[in-house]
């Protein structure tokens, strides 16, 4: 019995553990190429520390190349640093560098074409083009990297995450900074992006079309040149992510554009120009979000049907929700407004009058944006005060029939 | 110059009315950051009072203490004393005790409870608002012979100031929405010291909302130090220039 | 000392001095007499620098005194109805004009405050005075600095017959001293003891100036209002009496 569990151990063991190569600039295997030219599936290529300038590395082999102390592989400007296809490929540690640029082509530090179960682990990425692209793959993990891009225009410019034509991809725990686009998706499914962190990109944080049924939480994303901007997609689940100071002229905290059938929840949205835009958007569940500080915490275009906001903070926002039209069919009730100033009769912590939460100079303002300079005039209050006696211009049914008397607890 | 203004500004605190104020800013402040669980909807409050009850008492008040210290300045008059060192003292003494009073009462309550930049741009132009209505409430005074005439020029500036002033800038915007308007704007807005003081504390309040749209630009030029510096600038002749022109009037009137 | 020049004064259609020229000179005692509304109030007013005539010049030392204020040190003044901020004590008023005037204490005039007996007052507030407490403070400060020039607009008006005398003598001794002093009254009677010089006013014009001896043998009468009198019933009120006041050596 014992003889039969030694040998089948040792029968699997080179798959389980492989073998281990070591390469390094005074070892033996100096150059990382020869490592994996060695390397068999299973196998482990462990990198020494040092500055690899070897042209393009391509890993086809189910192995494991795993850098300590981050070994900078130098793309030089020349070459894509690293192409990864095939399956059960795992790569950690390194540290790359300066990969080829092009405005035409989509170049980047790390290459995942035709993949399946490929992790890219803990690697930095500095001045890509693009950081981690992944085009036609499945199960796919992306996790711990730190992409930082130097990106000055958008045309120049690469996304730090793109994935293309995936399905299952994890995107956890990366810091992404100074792309174009922080994370990039497009038909993507089936996919979970978490606790990643995608700041100062030059266009959107994150930004996703035709991606269905993926799961975002944890993230955080701030000061991106234009918010995040999703499109063309159901049954998405967006939850416990921090949307921040997302500001600029056409910046939206998150912009839904042909958004159906999903779910908004447990989010922060804090000093954004506009929290929430949303654009022929249907079924969208929106809950227990605070919105803090917004110039918009909402727009809602007209054209957005059957949407319920519900259990949400509005706190602190210049306007609460603005629209274009005068017909909204979806629903606002049971939010807490800071700017309610109804009362409570029956104590039920329900306010006893709707409340209206699109002012009449947020309206004016869609039609003349310049009259923003007259915001918090005196006549201007005026003007508001008189509009919520007789409303005339402001949508009728935009109420919430039972305001909270108190902000919720989320 | 100060011995006088120490004077008037006796004269103004035996009158209890400042003290009054005093105590009327601060339990409202007060009340407000207790009342309310966001602190910004009570600077929301807060920036109200300032931009409509300060300039008002600001200019009504002054209005009322210069006719009634008619005799003190005719008393003056025939000691040898210059008429400007009379009428600055008085104004000294005037915008001394208002502006106390608004510190004490708005002032502290907003350190204690919002030391924010918000904070501080209320308590900014809530002392610049003061020290200009102060003036323009001299210059009312000085042009009206009687008390009931003054009163009512300080009143009509303040309406002016307060209301109209906004009702025709929304009347322009909307009768040329065609054409660009925002540099326009932003001059009109220099015009008056109440959308000025009200559009520096919005820098700080509604940064998110004027980050949108044509605000991106009004942000630009008040944000920067150039802007904080234009707005103080603007201010300070706003303080000035009508001050000095009824020290003008006040050299050549008969008293 | 007061050298007046071609003043004249318009409020809108009235006509308060008309073209007044006239020198006022240490150790005159001059009463400046007219019917109400004939300019007295603003021709003193002008002296001070309270009202600014259209056009004239006054002279005192002789410099133009032409918006400056420095000259005011000289003066003292006692207005017709003494107006102070209701607030302000008694013993408050005296301290603050001692100290915007800067004055040493051994060149304070407080005979006038021991005489009205105004100490015991100093604690009470101005608005609580009647009106002939007022006219003692205005005294009180018109004579609190010692100046050389008095001028007092109605100084018995309002006054109990006692106080009036204890102005009555206070002018005179400061007249002793070489003062000019200008006093303006209709109560033409208790002028007459003091008065060295006369000053008509009417509609603006000055009718004369004239020393008092040579009034009185003008007009043939003793006292002082009796030769007003006759004057103002005048043969020729339009009369250029300038000439005749400039001719004749005082």
């Amino acid at each position: 019995m014992r003889f039969i569990i030694l040998f089948i151990s040792l029968c699997i063991s080179p798959f389980i553990f492989g073998n281990i190569i070591i390469v390094g600039k005074d070892k033996p295997i100096n150059s990382i190429i020869k490592g994996i030219e060695l390397a068999k599936n299973g196998d482990t290529v462990k990198v020494f520390p040092g500055l690899y300038k070897e042209g393009r590395i391509t890993i086809t082999k189910s192995i494991t190349l795993i850098g300590i102390n981050y070994p900078v592989i130098d793309g030089e400007k020349k070459v894509e640093n690293m192409i990864l296809s095939g399956s059960d490929i795992k790569v950690q540690g390194f540290h790359f560098i300066d990969s080829k640029h092009s405005s035409s082509n989509d170049y980047s530090a790390i290459n995942i074409i035709d993949a399946t179960r490929v992790i890219v682990e803990n690697n930095k990425i500095t001045n890509a083009h693009f950081g981690i692209h992944l085009a036609n793959t499945t199960y796919c993990t992306i996790n711990g990297n730190t992409i930082l891009g130097q990106a000055v225009s958008e045309q120049s410019a690469g996304n730090g995450i793109h994935i293309w034509k995936s399905s299952y991809a994890f995107v956890t725990n990366n810091h992404i900074q100074g792309h174009r686009d922080g994370i990039y998706f497009e038909f993507v499914t089936e996919s979970e992006i978490r606790n990643n962190k995608s700041e100062n990109n030059i266009r959107y944080g994150l930004h996703f079309m035709f991606s269905h049924n993926n799961f975002y939480a944890y993230n955080i994303f701030r000061k991106n040149g234009a918010g995040v901007a999703v499109m063309y997609t159901h049954h998405v689940r967006m939850e416990n992510n921090v949307f921040e100071e997302n500001w600029g002229t056409a910046s939206y905290a998150i912009l839904l554009k042909d958004i159906t059938d999903s779910k908004i929840a447990n989010n922060k949205f804090i000093s954004n120009t506009v929290g929430i835009f949303m654009e022929g958007c249907n079924r969208i569940a929106v809950n227990k979000n605070l919105f803090n500080k917004n110039g918009w915490a909402m727009k809602v275009q007209a054209n957005c049907v059957d949407n319920v906001i519900t259990n949400n903070n509005f706190k602190g926002n210049t306007f609460d929700i603005a629209t274009n039209g005068t017909m909204v069919s979806s629903s606002f009730d049971n939010n807490y407004w800071d700017k309610y100033d109804g009362y409570d009769m029956n104590k039920d912590g329900i306010g006893d009058i709707t409340y209206h939460p699109v002012s009449m100079y947020s309206m004016i303002i869609e039609q003349n944006p310049t009259a923003l300079i007259l915001l918090r005039s005196f006549m201007v209050t005026l003007l508001d005060k008189a509009e919520k006696a007789i409303p005339s211009l402001t949508p009728e049914n935009l109420v919430d029939k039972k305001p909270k008397m108190k902000p919720f607890k989320l | 110059m100060m011995k006088l203004s120490r004077y008037v500004l006796y004269d103004i605190l035996r009158s209890k009315i400042i003290i009054a104020y005093t105590l009327f800013l601060f339990i409202v402040s007060v009340s407000m950051f207790q009342m309310e669980e966001e602190n910004s909807k009570a600077m929301l409050s807060l920036m109200n009072i300032i931009l409509i009850v300060l300039p008002l008492v600001s200019l009504v008040f002054t209005t009322i203490h210069y006719y009634n210290s008619y005799e003190f300045i005719e008393l003056m008059l025939s000691q040898p004393l210059s008429r400007k060192r009379i009428l600055l003292s008085e104004y000294a003494g005037i915008s001394l005790s208002l502006l106390s009073s608004f510190l004490i009462g708005v002032g502290i309550p907003v350190v204690l409870y919002a030391a924010t930049e918000t904070g501080m741009a209320i308590i900014f132009t809530g002392s610049a608002l003061t020290m200009v209505f102060t003036s323009i409430a001299f210059l009312a005074s000085v042009s009206a012979r009687d008390k009931a005439k003054g009163i009512g020029f300080a009143l009509l500036l303040w309406f002016y100031f307060a209301l109209i002033y906004d009702g025709l800038v929304l009347l322009i915007l909307f009768t040329f929405s065609d054409y660009p308007l925002e540099k326009l704007t932003l001059v009109l807005s220099a015009l008056n010291p109440i959308d000025l003081g009200r559009i520096f504390i919005m820098l700080k309040m509604d940064v998110s909302a004027l980050m949108g749209y044509t605000g991106a630009l009004y942000k630009d030029f008040f944000g920067s130090s150039s802007g904080l510096l234009f707005t103080i600038g603007i201010m300070t002749v706003w303080a000035l220039l009508p001050l000095w022109v009824a020290l003008r009037k006040f050299k050549k009137k008969d008293l | 000392m007061i050298r007046i020049e071609h003043i004249n004064k318009r409020f809108k259609k009235l006509k308060a001095l008309n073209d007044i020229s006239v020198s006022f000179e240490k150790g005159q005692v001059i009463s400046l007499i007219g019917p109400n509304g004939s300019g007295k109030t603003t021709l003193i007013k002008s002296i001070l620098g309270m009202a600014k005539p259209d056009s004239g010049k006054i002279y005192f030392n002789n410099e133009c005194i032409n918006g400056g204020f420095n000259y005011r040190n000289e003066i003292g003044y006692m207005p017709q109805i003494g107006r102070y901020p209701d607030n302000m004590k008694i013993g408050q008023l005296f301290s603050m004009l001692k100290n915007i005037r800067n004055t040493m204490e051994e060149n304070i005039d407080n005979e006038l405050i021991r005489e009205f007996d105004l100490c015991p007052m100093f604690e009470k507030p101005m608005r609580t005075l009647s009106g002939g407490t007022r006219q003692k403070v205005s005294a009180a400060i018109a004579f609190l600095f010692n100046p050389p020039v008095l001028i007092l607009d109605e100084p018995t008006a309002g006054l109990d017959p006692l106080s009036s005398e204890i102005l009555k003598e206070k002018i005179i001794k400061e007249k002793q001293k070489g003062k000019l002093i200008l006093i303006t009254s209709h109560i033409l009677s208790d002028l007459d003891e003091l008065t060295t010089h006369v000053m008509y006013l009417q509609d603006g014009k000055m009718q004369f100036f004239k020393n008092i001896e040579t009034l009185r043998e003008d007009t043939g009468e003793i006292k002082l209002g009796k030769a007003i009198a006759r004057i103002m019933k005048g043969e020729d009120p339009t009369g250029n009496f300038i000439s005749e006041v400039l001719n004749k050596k005082i």
